[in-house]
């Protein structure tokens, strides 16, 4: 019993990692049905700037506001500079975009910053909370709870605000969304803000238990990315319980398999699921009308 | 007018080509993993070399000739390597080669240098570089086989019989692990769990929930770098296991005790360099002046801990000069046999002894097994 529930703990910690980052993609791919490849990168400045900030002085929770302000400031920067002028290029064209933005970020990270790797103190120190025998760091349960307050903030922004459908709007159709008076590159805008700033808080969260450096950005986006289409992209619920199920798949292939066959039984299961449904678990069927 | 030209001019264009060959510099040429995903090994070498080859040059460079560095960046793409080492060997003309930071770039190079008979140092761990042995290709880190050695070594002292694994599958991991496990016999030593990590895992404790389950084991071994090793010893301290936990010389820097935790890293053992504990060396040893001079020396100039991949690359560098000193040219012929010849240098990885069958030229006292005691390191006699 303790030993599958140390198995259950392990993986809700990697869980509430891939969901923190899958919850990333959610804005910016309703806005613009666009997989922002950068997401990754937008994590690691949240943790970067943190770590960086916090060393020169300001108290903890200060330094988490700046790194997160800046991030969602990279973030415009991205839409203004790359996004917007490449405008009516096709969603392919954008997603290259967003790779080439990755690299550089991570390029220019590697400069600002330096090449090491990073941490910073867990929020309420590293003493393991015991239950049955097995064993969770209170940050997992950060992580693990910072990922639902995301979730169910998401959930209310698409289903109960104004703001929130505009963003579905203008993913379904811009120009229709335009006639109906909505400021479709505010919202494009507004959108990259958004999901720059939850990246960075979702590095400000897992920073204590993954640590960072200029290049986890890569990594994290491909297992959130996966989390996400494993959920079904776009839907917050989705990536939440993707991300989640992904790193239990992991945490029990290792544990009771072989950790040698976890990522590939991950994916293996990731496949069947997209293959009897192609939208992921939770992704609604997309109808085009000619 | 015109007859006067076409004398001087040939004469002057002789003169000054005399000049440039009576101040020939020697030119050491090395392509370094400055950037890209080796950099946190490449950038210290990087480092390490432009001081020396500046300290060299202000004490007077070798034999009363200055040293000229050609620094390239391969951002640890071995394709790259092998292109700038050939324009090293054919624009720059260099006569010796320090560098490939990974063992990729390594092999690219050595198989480069080796057809243009140009002396090269790699700073790389793999065995294969220098087994079997190639005429023109040396070495300055120990091997991760050497570091298995070590570690079994001790283990066996502690009376340590059966272990597990738990390895990063990175390269390196993956490469200390192929060798552990093909040592671990000569010791008496079996393996009783052995499970494996991605180097970007948030968790392990699944892996060592099951490691500390499998039955009579002892001790664990971690064959890792990167932040892997430190999230393996924070969940080791989460599950409060109670065995010893022995670590790489993939980790052997300040940076993991303080990424782990001081409480989390108490008790870890590792094999590390003297540079790691310069201060703490007996007076007697060999190694004390020349690992506590670089470490001044860099940390004042880069504001930076030293690393022992810098010492690699600082070895390297000491060895070619010592080499050329001796060989009294900076012919390349003349300064592979001279490399070969060299004994008793001692560097800041260890102290090497050259032979016609040994380009490294360490042997497991190179090595000094740490404990990690009270957030410092402590040598284990």
């Amino acid at each position: 019993m303790s030993e599958f529930l140390q198995f259950l703990f392990s993986g809700l910690t990697v869980g509430a990692v891939y969901a923190l980052v899958a919850l990333g993609f959610t804005i910016i791919y309703n806005a613009s049905g666009v997989v922002n490849f950068a997401q990754g990168e937008f994590v690691m400045l949240g943790g970067m700037i943190t770590v960086f900030a916090h060393a020169a002085g300001l108290p903890l929770p200060l330094a988490a506001l700046a790194a997160i302000a800046a991030t969602a400031a990279v973030g415009v920067a991205l839409n203004k500079l790359a996004i917007e002028p490449a405008r009516g290029a096709p969603v392919v064209s954008l997603i290259i975009i967003t790779i080439g933005a990755s690299i550089f970020i991570r390029g220019a990270a590697q400069l600002i910053f330096d090449k090491q790797i990073h941490s910073f103190p867990a929020f309420s120190g590293d003493d393991p909370i015991h239950v049955l025998g097995a064993t969770i760091l209170t940050q997992s349960l950060w992580a693990i709870g910072g990922a639902f307050a995301v979730f169910v903030g998401l959930w209310l922004f698409f289903t109960r605000t104004i703001l929130g459908r505009a963003v579905l709007a203008t993913s379904n159709n811009r120009l229709a969304a335009q006639l109906v008076g909505i400021n479709t590159d505010f919202v494009m805008t507004l959108s990259f803000a958004l999901s720059a700033a939850i990246g960075a808080f979702a590095g400000v969260l897992i920073t204590p238990i993954t640590m960072t450096s200029y290049d986890v950005g890569l990594g994290l986006a491909l297992k959130g990315f996966a989390g996400a289409m494993l959920g079904g992209m776009g839907n917050p619920k989705g990536a939440f319980a993707g991300g989640l199920l992904l790193g239990l798949f992991e945490a029990m292939t290792a544990g009771y398999l072989s950790s040698q066959y976890k990522e590939a039984a991950a994916f293996v299961v990731i496949l069947a699921v997209l293959f009897f449904m192609p939208q992921g678990l939770f992704g609604s069927k997309s109808t085009d009308r000619v | 007018m015109i007859k006067t030209l076409t004398t001087t001019v040939p004469a002057a264009l002789i003169a000054l080509g005399l000049a440039a060959a009576a101040h020939a510099d020697i030119k050491i040429g090395a392509s370094i993993s400055a950037t890209g995903p080796a950099a946190f090994l490449g950038d210290p070498e990087a480092k390490t070399l432009e001081m020396l080859v500046k300290e060299l040059n202000a004490k007077g460079g070798i034999n009363g000739e200055k040293v000229e560095l050609v620094l390239y960046d391969d951002g640890g793409d071995a394709n790259k390597a092998r292109t700038f080492a050939t324009r090293l060997i054919e624009d720059d003309e260099v006569n010796a080669i320090i560098g490939g930071t990974t063992t990729g770039a390594s092999m690219s190079i050595l198989a480069v240098a080796e057809d243009a008979e140009i002396p090269f140092i790699s700073l790389a761990g793999a065995i294969d570089i220098i087994q079997p042995v190639k005429p023109y290709t040396f070495k300055t880190p120990h091997t991760d086989r050497m570091a298995c050695q070590k570690i079994f070594e001790d283990m066996k002292k502690q009376g340590i019989a059966k272990v597990g694994l738990i390895s990063g599958t990175d390269g390196f991991g993956a490469s200390m692990h192929a060798q552990c496990k093909d040592v671990v016999g000569e010791y008496g030593i079996e393996i009783v769990a052995d499970e494996t990590y991605d180097p970007k895992d948030a968790d392990m404790t699944a892996q060592l929930t099951k490691i500390k389950n499998a039955a009579g084991i002892q001790a664990v071994l971690n064959p890792g770098f990167g932040q892997g090793p430190s999230i393996v010893t924070r969940n080791y301290k989460q599950l409060a296991i109670d065995l010893p936990l022995y670590q790489s010389h993939g980790v052997a820097s300040d940076g993991f005790i303080e990424l782990a935790g001081k409480d989390a890293a108490e008790g870890v053992r590792l094999p590390g360099t003297a540079l790691l504990v310069a201060d703490l060396l007996a007076d007697g040893d060999a190694q004390k002046s020349v690992v506590a001079a670089y470490k001044a020396a860099y940390e004042a100039k880069y504001k930076m801990p030293v690393s022992t991949f810098g010492g690699y690359a600082h070895d390297g560098f000491a060895l070619m000069v010592e080499a050329i000193t001796k060989a009294g040219s900076s012919e390349p012929e003349a300064i592979r046999d001279a490399l070969e010849g060299i004994t008793g240098l001692a560097g800041t990885t260890g102290v090497y002894a050259m032979s016609a069958e040994d380009h490294l030229g360490l042997d497991l006292s190179a090595f000094r097994m740490l404990e990690i005691k009270d957030g410092g390191w402590t040598i284990v006699e």
